[in-house]
């Protein structure tokens, strides 16, 4: 370190400039300016932080050094989801949102941020289009909380409290959900079949007290809701409102829900063209109809087209600013804060680079390799299908038949450099493939599990144990699809 | 003979770039492809069929999305044209959007947070195959510990006002855990707090009192004392607070909330002028949290991700979110949330880019750094103060001869009363000389404000600039007033017509509504 203390990041730690600025202001020194900060208060020690590596060159080495200790899924095979998903990002995404006039801006006006609103603009439109939506927010933090919001929305629309939850939802994203919410709403769960709504259970338990009903597709374990207009139609016969929870990634092939009565759509958009990131990228959409009854429920920032003086020029702006807790305060929905804006221009460019021919052939391939790995995993002598749903990218296999947990199969994997899944239960593992696992990658977990299969081979005399009539355990080995269609 | 050396002009000479960019719908060509995707195997196809055509009906989509249909480098190069109507942090003076601390987000952590081993690894991983990561998250929590004198960190929340909301959720758990969730149903909060405090505490159920300063323009300690009661859950209050006006009464303000049995949540987002000099935790505070994305160095980024960070005490300790990361002798262990958590408040670990590089800062200025930039960024403040309260015009209420923390919230009521000309209209006239001057501070108790934090990242010269760039638009209000009022006059678009966002009969949120409400079925 020099001596007195320069630091290349704070330039008037130039003594020079910094004895300049002091005796313009007529200070003594800088410890003046502390004047109101009582004594008692002050930290007469300095912190006690590690030493510093104040050159460049140094600091490099040092954390470097630490992400070295990582193993990526780069040398990992990795079938983990469960939330975060390992798409493919294209260059230009990154190309894009790593530019500094993006990455270092903030809040700056439409004029001289007329960049920032145009991207996010067309963020916002992009995302409307594969969601057949009208609306669409600028990103707020994750889907956790769009979700928490989306529900909250329903909730001061209709004064109701219940909320009926349809769908199998993801653990930490129900924690949110439901801490988020308490003050407005209960939620109440009607138990899924086959990996999908109980459509008749659900109606026995819609009444006109009941807010909204969740339905999240793909659910927790990937399962796609096929009955989405039957439970919207349901819901609406008692003035409820149909949130629906989604992934947008497979909407260049799937019904997107608005066709089917869907009120809120909501969800995560780190699969739209975001690294994994350790769980760190995420942002949260939330999407409605062009109704003022929604829109002004909606917290968030949503920019819009506006004309200028000069004509036949998009100029850009917040819609509806007062909606919004900057000017609302104790009288906000919600609160606006910095959310993850970027995330949302990093969405923009990958829909508009993949185009609609893109997300369709996505959306296929995602599919084919799902059901691909799901019956080549289901043809392992003892591990069944978790249920008969068509699912997209994530599905559950149970592993009692063939005598093994779920957490001794991620060990012994691991061992293999392999991540297989995540466990959800005892016997159930969720295993997630994408536009990333080849064949060869999900031929390879089906023989090493097969291989552990046959070690533990005895137990597997266990599977006789096995409750024909639970649907969790059923061996599925005729197509799926034709199945679910009937 | 040598070229003449031009004089240098007293004010730059700014003009944004303005591509004039359509909208990214206008661009498309049908059949043109961005990015290809990766084809099915034949055994793959082989094996399962044609799966869209075997979906159920009613999972099949009839008509593709119309996105557009462009080239790779046709999408680039419009998303660069973008980027070069925008002014971010790394080209101009950024010190207008004050409350928000803008400041140097050094490069090489941008090259540090981009190596597979951090973007490629996925948060359900081994933990033995995270050790880095993992032990990042550690050691940044101990060191804001250590900042905020703290026991215990998480690094979960998503941003500033994420994690106001994870201060309040924690607030009402530890009440209710205690028996008293029913009783205490007030928050007390200033007016120069962020609004979020206000905001996140009536989301959370509460009821929201706001107190205003006294005649100097600090907190009011007597206001407080009468409001406090059994009933009161918590104070939250920011300080300095957004005028830059530090509480020197703090101890006392967190006394009085103990004394009725609340606790005390303090909202560091102005935290950059007071690192090393005090802490939270030795004024008393159970709670806090500080925005990675302000005080820590990482980018803004159009406006997220950010990251919080949630301080607290060993009692409230058990209520932070989870899972956390715990050390187990040398090694970096993941442990769920204790029963008494808030539990998840969003996916996984947090923003780890962002707390990769909040790292990296901490890493790369040490305790000594970390005090240099808060009595630099003091220095800064009271030098810009000094300048432009030199402009006939300008004025800071409140605290009159008082030094500030880190920013000030000044007023243009004089040059208003005299001109007509507004504080928002200066703010626009600022990007035609490459400024950016943020407008909004809603409640408007301070008549025509704004608010500049210099923080430390900015040189003497370049606040010299901004100082000039102020004067020289005042002087044109007085001189010029038009020119003023008619701005923008250099910059991608013009004067905006903000009735347009306001009334949903013409409101356009996407394009699609914007086709739809404007050209009905002729658009489609």
């Amino acid at each position: 370190m020099t001596d007195p203390f320069v630091h290349p990041y704070i330039p008037n730690t130039a003594p020079k400039s910094k004895a300049a600025m002091l005796a313009a202001v007529g200070a003594a020194s800088v410890d003046e300016f502390y004047a109101d900060v009582p004594a008692e208060l002050r930290l007469d020690r300095p912190l006690d932080l590690p030493t510093p590596f104040t050159a460049e060159q140094d600091l490099v080495r040092h954390v470097e050094g630490l992400l070295a200790k990582n193993v990526s899924t780069r040398q990992r095979l990795s079938f983990l989801g469960a939330g975060t998903y390992h798409h493919y990002v294209p260059a230009v995404v990154d190309e894009v949102i790593n530019r500094s006039e993006f990455l270092t801006a903030y809040a700056g006006e439409p004029y001289e941020d007329h960049g920032r609103f145009q991207a996010l603009f067309q963020y916002q439109s992009l995302m409307a289009e594969l969601l057949a939506m009208d609306v669409v927010n600028v990103p707020t933090y994750d889907g956790f909380q769009a979700t928490a919001t989306a529900l909250s929305m329903a909730g001061r629309m209709s004064g109701r409290r219940r909320v009926l939850v349809a769908s199998d939802v993801l653990p930490d994203k129900l924690s949110k959900v439901r801490d988020f919410v308490r003050v407005l709403l209960d939620l109440e769960f009607v138990d899924t079949v086959d990996g999908v709504a109980d459509v008749t259970g659900l109606a026995s338990r819609l009444a006109e007290d009941v807010a909204a009903v969740w339905v999240e597709t793909p659910s927790r374990t990937g399962a796609l809701e096929a009955r989405l207009q039957e439970i919207a139609d349901a819901a609406h016969d008692v003035g409820a409102v149909l949130v629906v929870g989604t992934d947008p990634i497979g909407y260049g092939v799937l019904t997107p829900p608005a066709e089917q009565g869907a009120d809120i759509v909501c969800g995560d958009i780190q699969s739209l063209g975001l690294h994994q990131w350790f769980g760190g990228a995420h942002g949260g959409f939330i999407a409605v109809h062009d109704d003022p009854r929604f829109i002004m429920e909606m917290p968030s920032r949503l920019f819009g087209l506006a004309t200028t003086d000069v004509p036949g020029e998009y100029g850009f702006g917040d819609v509806a600013y007062d909606r919004t807790s900057f000017a609302q305060r104790e009288e906000g929905k919600e609160w606006v804060g910095t959310a993850a804006a970027l995330w949302g221009i990093a969405a923009g460019v990958y829909l508009a680079l993949m185009g609609p021919q893109g997300m369709r052939d996505l959306g296929e391939v995602l599919l084919a390799r799902t059901r691909y790995a799901q019956r080549a995993l289901a043809e392992i002598p003892g591990v069944a299908l978790g249920d008969r749903a068509v699912h997209l990218r994530e599905f559950t296999i149970d592993l009692s038949g063939a005598g093994l947990g779920a957490a001794d199969v991620v060990d012994a994997l691991r061992a293999e450099g392999i991540e297989p899944g995540v466990p959800v239960d005892q016997h159930q593992l969720l295993v997630c493939v994408t536009e990333m696992t080849s064949q060869r990658d999900i031929d390879r977990l089906s023989a090493e599990l097969a291989a552990l299969a046959a070690r533990t081979g005895n137990a597997a005399a266990g599977a006789s144990d096995t409750d024909p009539t639970d649907p969790g355990a059923t061996t599925v080995s005729a197509p799926i699809l034709e199945e679910q269609s009937a | 003979m040598s070229l003449p050396v031009a004089p240098k002009p007293a004010l730059r000479r700014f003009h944004q770039a303005s591509w004039d960019e359509p909208i990214i719908f206008e661009l498309s060509t049908p059949g043109e492809r961005g990015v290809l995707v990766t084809g099915i195997e034949p055994g793959v196809r082989d094996a399962v069929g044609d799966v869209v055509s075997e979906l159920p009906a009613g999972l099949r989509r009839q008509a593709p999305p119309a996105l557009p249909e462009m080239g790779q480098m046709r999408v680039l190069k419009h998303y660069l044209r973008l980027s070069q109507e925008n002014l971010g942090a790394d080209l101009n003076v950024d010190i207008g959007q004050g409350t928000c601390t803008m400041k140097y987000a050094p490069k090489v952590n941008e090259q540090l947070i981009r190596t597979p081993g951090l973007t490629a690894m996925h948060p359900l991983q081994d933990p033995a195959d995270a050790q880095g990561v993992l032990e990042i998250v550690w050691q940044t929590e101990r060191m804001l510990a250590e900042i905020s004198g703290m026991d215990e960190v998480s690094l979960h929340t998503q941003g500033g006002s994420a994690a106001i909301w994870s201060n309040i959720a924690m607030i009402r758990a530890f009440h209710e855990a205690n028996g008293e969730g029913e009783q205490r149903r007030e928050v007390i909060t200033t007016i120069f707090s962020h609004p979020s405090n206000a905001a996140a505490a009536k989301a959370a159920g509460y009821d929201v009192i706001t107190l205003y300063p006294d005649a100097d323009g600090y907190p009011d300690l007597e206001a407080l004392k009468r409001a406090l009661s059994p009933r009161t859950a918590a104070i939250m209050v920011t300080n300095p607070e957004d005028t830059g006006i530090y509480n020197p009464a703090i101890k006392e303000w967190v006394d009085a909330a103990h004394g009725v049995g609340a606790l005390a949540s303090y909202d560091q987002a102005n935290a950059n002028g007071i690192l090393g000099i005090t802490r939270a935790r030795d004024a008393g505070f159970d709670v806090c949290h500080f925005n990675l994305h302000k005080t820590f160095g990482t980018p803004h980024a159009c406006g997220g991700p950010g990251a919080g960070a949630n301080g607290v005490s060993a009692a409230l300790a058990p209520f932070l979110p989870g899972p956390r990361v715990a050390r187990e002798g040398d090694r970096f262990v993941v442990r769920e949330a204790g029963e008494q958590s808030i539990g998840a408040v969003a996916p996984f670990f947090g923003v780890i880019p962002n707390i990769v590089r909040a790292y990296s800062w901490m890493m790369a200025l040490g305790a000594e750094g970390l005090r240099a930039v808060a009595e630099i960024a003091v220095l800064n403040n009271n030098y810009l103060m000094k300048k432009v309260l030199e402009i006939p015009g300008a004025s800071a209420p409140y605290a009159t001869g008082r030094r500030r923390i880190e920013q000030v919230r000044y007023s243009w009521q004089d040059l208003f009363e005299d001109t007509g000309v507004t504080s928002e209209e200066i703010g626009i006239r600022a990007s035609d000389f490459g400024m950016h001057y943020w407008t909004s501070h809603h409640p408007y108790v301070v008549p025509q404000p704004f608010t500049l934090e210099p923080t430390e990242s900015y040189s003497m010269a370049e606040l010299d600039e901004y100082a000039a760039v102020l004067a020289e638009i005042a002087r044109e209000a007085r001189d010029d007033a038009e020119t003023v009022r008619t701005a923008p006059h250099r910059q991608t678009v013009h004067h905006t017509h903000h009735d347009d966002l306001d009334d949903p009969e013409r409101w356009a949120i996407t394009w699609r509504a914007y086709q739809r409400k404007y050209f009905g079925d002729a658009a489609a």
